[in-house]
């Protein structure tokens, strides 16, 4: 009777020990050590970083699977591929493993067993296998098309909900809607009618398939640029980080020196439901006064306050940093600070000549109650290489795409030269 | 008597030696072309308010969208081209060393024709570029042609 009870008590321990010590192996294989030199980045005392691959093309924005495999969007295509597959080994490296998509672009998002990417004008969804591996990779399902691309503003970031639909960002090909688009006091055409097809987040479903502006809706207007975002799980919500308008001093001398136009107006993050409108071009919002101010292309002196049908931002930004990544925090191996808050991938400013360019950080967002809550800091910096290249603008590397790993690291895209960064918490 | 022909001789000869260098430094002026410091100086002044804000201080332009203008041919080629980029803008991609460029450069028609006589002078010998100066008639010919 004893002896029978004895040896299942053994085998479980047996077991429990076995399964334990397959944990531990498990979590010093997710943890990598970092580079030396944390990959060339600044980093929050407790930090690391490290190199992960070098793609040498545009790479933007980026998908990590838990088994180790990243699929990075590439802004054009290289030798036939707009989407490279890398494998990562046990000390975090990876390598080149394939690649398939003709076609270059920047969104990309894995959902639900399935992984969505975008070109300038459609977008295509991948069936993975239980590994996360793309099954057909040479018959994606086209279940966006159509959709308007300029030549600047052109990319399309994406997103999915827990409902079904994904949200597609559909940049105007303008900078404020301007007669003559960039030009000296050039006026603004009346009523802007790019709004109707560009200049917002649209919303369809992820399920259907050849869809366009018909079979979409409006979710969002008055979004002059969106290139990060991503859905909110402890809100439910869609943030975006929209890109602001340039030029306030080169189209209105009269009215901002260069001063101003380097810090106006703000890189806005808006918190967004169905039906609303930030109001580009009609106004923009300036971080210094804390209004929402009606463009000088609509009858504004810098001074007069828009309309308060449109929505006020959750963060306001200093000018032209270009937030090309979001991602909120829901990992667990940074400290819990981090838990909920947003990292944005700022790529850099150039609209912010004669004065020294700003941004190539990763900054972080505290975040409470879904709510920002707290001061922004920077949390990633450096990828320029040195404050001066920084401040000239002549970065070597700029951050665009954020993904988070099954472990909680941070990974960053740069599209210079195609760096992938894995960022980790190294303090026990 | 002697020493009177050899002054004429010896007057002769340097008066022929100098006159060749006078040729010579002629020839050199036309080749690298002496641009006036006044037309250098409006030319930076016009570059720094009108062209500086998406060119950059160093005339290296913005990845994806300002194209550089260090040495590429759009600014040390035909003149009669870059003349028009100045006054009509520019709505087309640009693809300069295998990067392109898609930025929207509006008119400048605006400036006067020394204006942008000056500015072109200046660009096409700031940032490493030498090329000849882009004269007002130049200008006034193209925009004239324009109409």
């Amino acid at each position: 009777m004893k002896k029978s009870l004895l040896i299942p008590v053994l085998l479980s321990a047996m077991a429990f020990v076995a399964l334990y010590s397959f944990k531990n192996i498990s979590d010093s294989n997710s943890k990598p050590a970092p580079d030396a030199d944390n990959a060339g980045l600044k980093l929050p005392e407790g930090f690391g970083a490290l190199k992960v691959a070098e793609l040498g093309a545009n790479a933007r924005h980026l998908v990590v699977t838990p088994q180790g495999d990243i699929y990075v969007k590439l802004a054009r295509a290289k030798e036939g591929k707009g989407i490279i597959v890398l494998h990562e080994n046990s000390d975090g490296k990876a390598q080149v493993t394939g690649g398939f998509g003709n076609y270059g672009g920047t969104g990309i998002y894995m959902k639900d067993g399935y992984l969505y990417a975008s070109s300038n004008q459609e977008v295509f969804k991948y069936k993975l296998d239980a590994k996360n591996k793309v099954i057909n990779p040479d018959k994606p399902e086209k279940i966006i098309t159509g959709l308007k691309a300029g030549r600047q503003h052109e990319t399309k970031s994406l997103v999915l909900d827990n409902n079904g639909n994904v949200y597609v960002n559909i940049g105007v090909n303008s900078n404020s809607c301007q007669e003559q688009d960039r030009g000296l006091r050039s006026p603004g055409i009346k009523g802007c009618p790019l709004l109707d097809s560009m200049a917002g987040i649209w919303q369809f479903k992820a399920k259907e398939l050849n869809q366009s502006y018909g079979e979409g809706i409006r979710f969002a207007t008055g979004l002059r640029n969106v290139v990060g975002l991503d859905w909110n799980q402890q809100n439910n919500q869609l943030f975006v980080m929209q890109h602001g308008r340039d030029n306030l001093n080169s189209s209105w001398p009269e009215l901002y020196n260069e001063k101003e136009s380097a810090e106006l107006p703000a890189e806005c993050l808006y918190a967004l439901k169905q039906g609303d409108n930030a109001g580009w071009p009609f106004m923009y919002y300036d971080q210094i006064q804390h209004k929402k101010i009606v463009s000088p292309e609509y009858g504004g002196d810098k001074k007069k306050e828009a309309d308060s049908k449109y929505i006020d931002p959750a963060v306001a930004f200093p000018g032209h940093m270009a937030p090309n990544g979001l991602l909120f925090y829901t990992g667990s191996m940074f400290p819990e600070k981090y838990k909920n808050g947003a990292f944005i991938a700022f790529h850099g400013s150039w609209n912010r000549a004669p004065e020294p360019q700003k941004g190539y950080f990763v900054v972080f967002q505290p975040f409470k109650d879904g709510k920002p809550s707290g001061n922004w800091e920077v949390f990633a910096d450096n990828f320029a290489g040195t404050p001066e290249k920084a401040a000239a603008g002549r970065a070597d590397h700029r951050p665009c795409g954020l993904a988070q790993g099954a472990d909680g690291s941070l990974y960053v895209t740069d599209d210079v030269k195609g760096t992938v960064y894995r960022i980790v918490y190294t303090k026990k | 008597m002697k020493q009177v022909l050899m002054v004429i001789l010896i007057l002769t000869i340097s008066g022929v030696t100098s006159h060749a260098q006078k040729k010579a430094e002629a020839k050199k002026t036309v080749k690298t072309e002496v641009i006036s410091a006044a037309v250098f100086a409006n030319g930076q002044k016009v570059y720094n308010k009108y062209c500086l804000s998406c060119h950059m201080a160093d005339g290296g332009g913005v990845q994806n969208m300002n194209p550089p203008l260090i040495k590429t041919t759009y600014v040390l080629g035909d003149k009669t081209q870059l003349i028009k980029i100045a006054l009509n803008g520019l709505n087309e991609e640009i693809e300069i060393d295998g990067e392109v460029y898609n930025n929207v450069m509006p008119s400048h028609g605006f400036l006067k024709d020394q204006e942008i006589a000056d500015v072109l002078t200046f660009v096409r010998n700031s940032f490493g570029n030498k090329a000849s100066a882009i004269k007002v008639s130049e200008v006034k010919a193209v925009r004239a042609e324009k109409k």
